[in-house]
């Protein structure tokens, strides 16, 4: 029988993958991607807690979650995609330079 | 019992999908990898009675916004190895520090809300779908409304930011870069 801390935990090991990526990538994209596994986690965990307590608030966070993520991923692109155009990379230490 | 061997199945191909994410030097691996991991993220929201997210799940990420990000590659030099560098260890450190703290904070979590009331219980007899239509058009409206403007808004920031110049930047591409940087 699945219980709730078994999703409890399954949140927690993609939350430490995603915590890993973002903490050893240096690639801006990779950075991006980091994030987005950060909130598919988060979302797993939100259901799953919704599931147990029979609330729909959960489901509803998750729903915003998403939101918050595709328009993330619209700005992000646009503002990496901007800068690679300036400097021809998309890594972390080109970020550190600021020259005007 | 099958809910049990989907659970299982559907977490292992998770991991394995997001750990690929994280190791690969590959931009395209890791971000067909992401693609993968997104659909078995859903697999789960129908283990939970979650029809709905489940379906958003598909269509927003795996749909919309993976496709966005294959879109954006196609700026950049994929072929090209990731480079990893870490320079410091002991910020390296300090951050392995504060995520465990966290994921200890979050799998004490249901010890904490032990004592949690359903503000909006599932009804009998009706679905998901309907459910989540009914209180997301009532208690929820404000957050709906708004996060329709922030959906427009980033949809505009994201036309203006990646459209800028793009004809001239083709054009003068090996040319020197102070003249791409001056828009010449």
């Amino acid at each position: 029988m699945i219980t709730l801390t078994h999703y409890f935990i399954l949140t927690g090991i993609l939350f430490s993958i995603g915590l890993v990526g973002v903490m050893r990538r240096t690639n801006l994209l990779m950075l991006f991607f980091s994030t987005e596994i950060l909130l598919n986690a988060i979302n797993v965990g939100f259901v799953a807690v919704s599931k147990y307590y029979n609330d729909l608030s959960g489901q509803l966070f998750a729903f915003f979650i998403i939101a918050v993520a595709a328009s993330e991923v619209a700005v992000g692109l646009g503002l990496l995609i901007l800068w690679y155009k300036r400097n021809g990379s998309v890594d972390l230490n080109s970020l550190q330079m600021m020259k005007g | 019992m099958y809910e049990v061997i989907a659970f299982y199945v559907f977490a292992a191909l998770t991991i394995g999908m997001f750990g690929i994410v994280v190791t690969s030097r590959n931009a395209l691996y890791a971000m067909s990898a992401l693609a993968g991991g997104m659909i078995f993220i859903s697999g789960f929201f129908f283990i939970l009675d979650a029809e709905f997210l489940g379906v958003v799940q598909i269509v927003v990420y795996s749909g919309a916004i993976m496709a966005l990000y294959a879109f954006g590659m196609m700026f950049f030099d994929t072929t090209r190895d990731v480079s990893e560098k870490m320079r410091s260890k002991k910020i390296a450190y300090s951050l392995s520090i504060a995520s465990a703290v966290l994921v200890v904070a979050i799998l004490c979590a249901p010890l904490v809300g032990e004592s949690v009331e359903a503000l909006y219980p599932s009804i009998e007899g009706v679905g998901n779908v309907q459910m989540i239509g009914v209180v997301l058009f009532t208690k929820y409206l404000v957050p709906f409304e708004l996060a329709a403007i922030m959906l427009l808004v980033a949809m505009i920031s994201g036309i203006v930011l990646a459209s800028k110049k793009m004809d001239e930047y083709l054009a003068i591409e090996d040319e020197d870069p102070e003249d791409v940087k001056e828009g010449r």
